[in-house]
């Protein structure tokens, strides 16, 4: 792993983590939706929050798709869960919500996990498959 | 709606199902695809986008992908995100290593269990 794949690790937790709490702010803002009127849930993304939250929601998915073509998704997953740590923040600090003794607590496990697995190996080695290379080899 | 409510447990396990499909779908086809990095180095970032964008696989997984941020976005707007975002994350992460195991036959060995085992407790003592 090199400095840069950390980054891009860094990327996918932190465009996540925010991306959820600016949907979150913007769908208080739209106030209750039912299922009878589902169709307004398209409306939402012209909400300005819904719409910094698509943004943001796309640069992680640019750099979730970047890791997974170098890592394992069982590697990724919990190398980004940071996010939830930074969820739980913003949600103290930016939507006052509740920070019990509970969710610190589950600050420091999901710490712990994401310190297991980055300490071991990124990718798992599977023996070369006939249809591994085409595309790649397509696209140049 | 209660936060706890048989609704928004429903609510979740939508999203949950969805958004494992979708991660499945999408690591398949980026393992099939191949480093993005070389093949943006070799051919830049518009044959990059044409590698990634041109695989049926990867487009199965951004349609359930989309389905789940829908999901997502219904159930935030019934219930906290501290609930929400936590419940069906760790729900995900459990499905997601079974399925990598099962169907992109990762090696899931004792280290990433534990680190999945972690994860989990901790996201499920967030949503406490």
């Amino acid at each position: 792993m090199t400095f840069r794949r950390y980054l891009v690790l860094a990327m996918v937790t932190l465009t996540a983590s925010l991306g959820d709490t600016f949907l979150s702010v913007g769908a208080r803002q739209l106030g209750p939706i039912s299922l009878a009127h589902v169709g307004q849930l398209f409306h939402a993304i012209f909400n300005p929050w819904i719409a910094g939250g698509i943004v943001l929601l796309i640069g992680f998915f640019a750099s979730y798709l970047t890791a997974l073509s170098w890592a394992d998704l069982t590697y990724v997953l919990p190398a980004s869960s940071l996010g939830y740590v930074v969820i739980a923040l913003l949600s103290k600090f930016w939507l006052h919500e509740q920070l019990s003794l509970y969710r610190w607590l589950g600050i420091a496990f999901i710490t712990a996990g994401v310190g297991f697995v980055t300490r071991g190996p990124a990718l798992t080695e599977h023996p070369a498959s006939p249809e591994t290379a085409p595309e790649a080899e397509a696209a140049q | 709606m209660t936060s706890g409510s048989g609704a928004t447990w429903a609510m979740i396990a939508s999203i949950v199902v969805t958004a494992t499909a979708g991660d499945v779908l999408t690591a398949s086809a980026m393992r099939k695809i191949g480093d993005l990095d070389i093949i943006r180095a070799r051919s830049g970032l518009p044959g990059a986008i044409r590698a990634v964008v041109g695989s049926g696989r990867f487009l199965a997984g951004v349609l359930c992908m989309a389905i789940s941020f829908f999901a997502l976005l219904f159930a935030l707007n019934h219930a906290d995100l501290s609930l929400i975002a936590p419940a069906s994350a760790s729900l995900t992460f459990v499905s997601n290593a079974f399925a990598a195991k099962l169907f992109l036959k990762e090696n899931v060995d004792r280290r990433r269990v534990l680190a999945a085992v972690c994860v989990c407790i901790g996201v499920a003592l967030l949503a406490h």
